[in-house]
């Protein structure tokens, strides 16, 4: 499927493009913002939109600007590890639930519906009330949850393909359980697990975000986007601006993430059921 | 259907206790000494030697489950090491905040959710469908904390209407603590509103195509009533699932909220709990909270298999 086919449907276009825009900030940052995100100048602190500040300055005098573009790094970060946990542990769990079937299934679906009952803040705050709060647990709590959800979805997946011909066919042959979930299941769940990659991830940026306000996320002075909101909402009554930039940034990397998880869904396989849990 | 809630009741207990052991061993078992986790290394002996007397950490860590399990089931869940008062009490009075806002939440998401997405269902790939889907896609993209802080930034900060958070008290009466549950719980609803509206949406479309929608139609009946006496209907089943599922997440919600309005609800004392280290509040709100969560699924499994014959013999 060509670049041009792909942009031709309206979200997925749409969705591609943002989520370009929000790797493409984050990847600048990492060489050039337009003022460094640790340079405080107190005199120039809580100071709306200007030429020299495009976006206007936070409660330490730092360029919001520059702190939005570090943020994107931050949660680029946490969305793919966040992501590589749960697909790299989930799917091959999942993908083992449906091979074994059985006791191992059974055992495998309760402990994925156990996780369930924990949301990710839930799982954070056991984790912080354990250690201090960090970064480090605003992730190891999302990819936990993540587990569970692409435990799940591969489940569905493989189960669904384990019943088709060919799958059988090669079981008939006699080759072994492994090269059949390997080589024959694996290859055809890629589509489900793509799209809910895309989702899991913008689920990702919203729990970081979150945790982040609550003081459990990413600490200071990494910049972060919840962490952002947290400090604007002490000034509200100040500088009401500094609350509307790093949610917009939030609203528009998951608006890019979920449009191109929807687009691709329909562009991959239109019948899949998108699972969005957080 | 005996059988069945005997069968998911059981299951619910049996996930309730798996729950519970997680969250013990975590906070009770893990940590090693949780008095030592919770009054940090500088603390004095004699002050680490009360705590753990009052945890019972000198007894096997299988005897204090079943005490604290048993407690859950007597009422009785320790006493709060911040606040000095029964933790039992503190839950009971932060859970006359936290459930209204989770009700007033899950209705307000609900009475938006389903006209719209009818709307969008009977305006199939119009305008109509194409505006509930730009707000769906918006509203899902749209943390529920920042629209807080925008709503409050519109309606406290700029406009006057309402407080910019805390809670009057019920005492106060009902008029005053609604209007500071409004904000918060609309800042809940919208986005869980935006998820419904999409599967009430979806749900409606694919009613629409049934055989008895066609017959509907070909008796001569008008589109409004075939919408709402066919196929809205049928479509609840799925929305309602939903709405079930969504109480995990409002309960989650609640959390983060409560901090943006400073409501003292059990979200925020969860938060606090956690930032104080008090371990035996942390240990009984996760637990509660999950409880609420697992309880509410089942109540959405029973009332599913009541309307719908089929998933029982799943």
């Amino acid at each position: 499927m060509g670049i041009v086919t792909l942009f031709r449907h309206r979200s997925l276009g749409l969705g591609a493009v943002l989520t370009l825009l929000l790797v493409a900030m984050a990847l600048v940052s990492l060489m050039w913002t337009p003022y460094s995100v640790t340079d405080i100048a107190v005199r120039e602190r809580l100071q709306g939109p200007s030429l020299a500040h495009w976006l206007g300055t936070d409660h330490l005098g730092r360029d919001t600007l520059s702190l939005i573009m570090a943020g994107a790094q931050n949660s680029i970060a946490v969305g793919v590890v966040a992501v590589g946990i749960g697909l790299l542990v989930g799917a091959p769990l999942g993908l083992l639930a449906a091979a074994r079937g059985g006791l191992l299934d059974q055992a495998i679906g309760r402990v994925v519906d156990l996780t369930f009952a924990f949301p990710a803040i839930l799982t954070a705050i056991l984790i912080t009330a354990l250690t201090s709060p960090g970064a480090v647990n605003a992730i190891a709590a999302i990819g936990i949850f993540n587990i569970a959800v692409f435990a799940r979805v591969a489940r569905g997946a493989a189960v669904q393909i384990y019943g088709r011909e060919f799958v059988r066919a090669a079981t008939a042959l006699g080759r072994n359980r492994f090269d059949v979930a390997v080589q024959h299941v694996l290859p055809n769940m890629t589509s489900p697990l793509i799209v809910q990659s895309t989702i899991q991830f913008a689920i990702a940026i919203l729990a970081e975000a979150a945790l982040s306000y609550l003081g459990l996320g990413t600490r200071p002075p990494q910049p972060s986007w919840g962490r952002m909101l947290l400090d604007a909402q002490t000034h509200i009554y100040v500088d009401p601006g500094q609350a509307i930039f790093p949610g917009l940034a939030i609203a528009m990397a998951v608006l890019g993430l979920n449009l191109l998880g929807d687009g691709l869904r329909d562009v991959l396989d239109p019948r899949l059921r998108i699972f969005r849990a957080g | 259907m005996l059988s069945f809630l005997i069968r998911r009741s059981l299951a619910l207990l049996l996930t309730l206790l798996a729950a519970a052991l997680v969250v013990f061993v975590v906070l009770e078992v893990l940590p090693g000494d949780p008095a030592l986790l919770m009054l940090g290394t500088e603390a004095r002996d004699d002050t680490l030697a009360a705590l753990r007397e009052q945890m019972g950490l000198d007894r096997p860590a299988a005897e204090r489950f079943v005490r604290w399990i048993a407690g859950f089931l007597t009422g009785d869940l320790g006493t709060s090491y911040t606040y000095s008062v029964p933790v039992a009490k503190l839950i009971g009075d932060r859970l006359a905040i936290t459930l209204p806002l989770a009700i007033l939440a899950l209705v307000l998401s609900t009475v938006i959710a389903l006209p719209l997405g009818m709307l969008a269902a009977a305006q199939h790939n119009r305008l109509g469908d194409y505006a509930v889907m730009g707000f769906s896609q918006l509203g899902m993209a749209v943390p529920n904390f920042w629209l807080g802080i925008v709503l409050t930034l519109i309606f406290s900060v700029t406009l006057g209407w309402f407080g910019s958070g805390g809670f009057p008290g019920w005492a106060e009466g009902v008029g005053p603590a609604l209007q500071a549950l409004l904000l918060p719980a609309i800042a809940l609803a919208l986005p869980e509103a935006a998820i419904l509206a999409r599967v009430t949406r979806s749900a409606m479309l694919e009613t629409l195509r049934e055989d008895y929608v066609r017959t509907a139609r070909a008796k001569g009946l008008g589109y409004t009533a075939i919408l709402v006496r066919h196929v809205l209907r049928n479509a609840l089943i799925p929305v309602m699932t939903i709405i079930g599922l969504q109480f995990a997440f409002l309960m989650a919600g609640v959390v983060v909220v409560e901090n943006v309005f400073y409501l003292p609800g059990l979200g925020r004392l969860t938060f606090q709990a956690v930032t104080q280290r008090d371990l035996i509040v942390v240990k009984d709100v996760v637990v509660l909270l999950t409880a609420l969560v697992v309880a509410v699924n089942l109540l959405v499994d029973i009332l599913y298999a009541a309307i719908d014959p089929r998933p029982k013999s799943v």
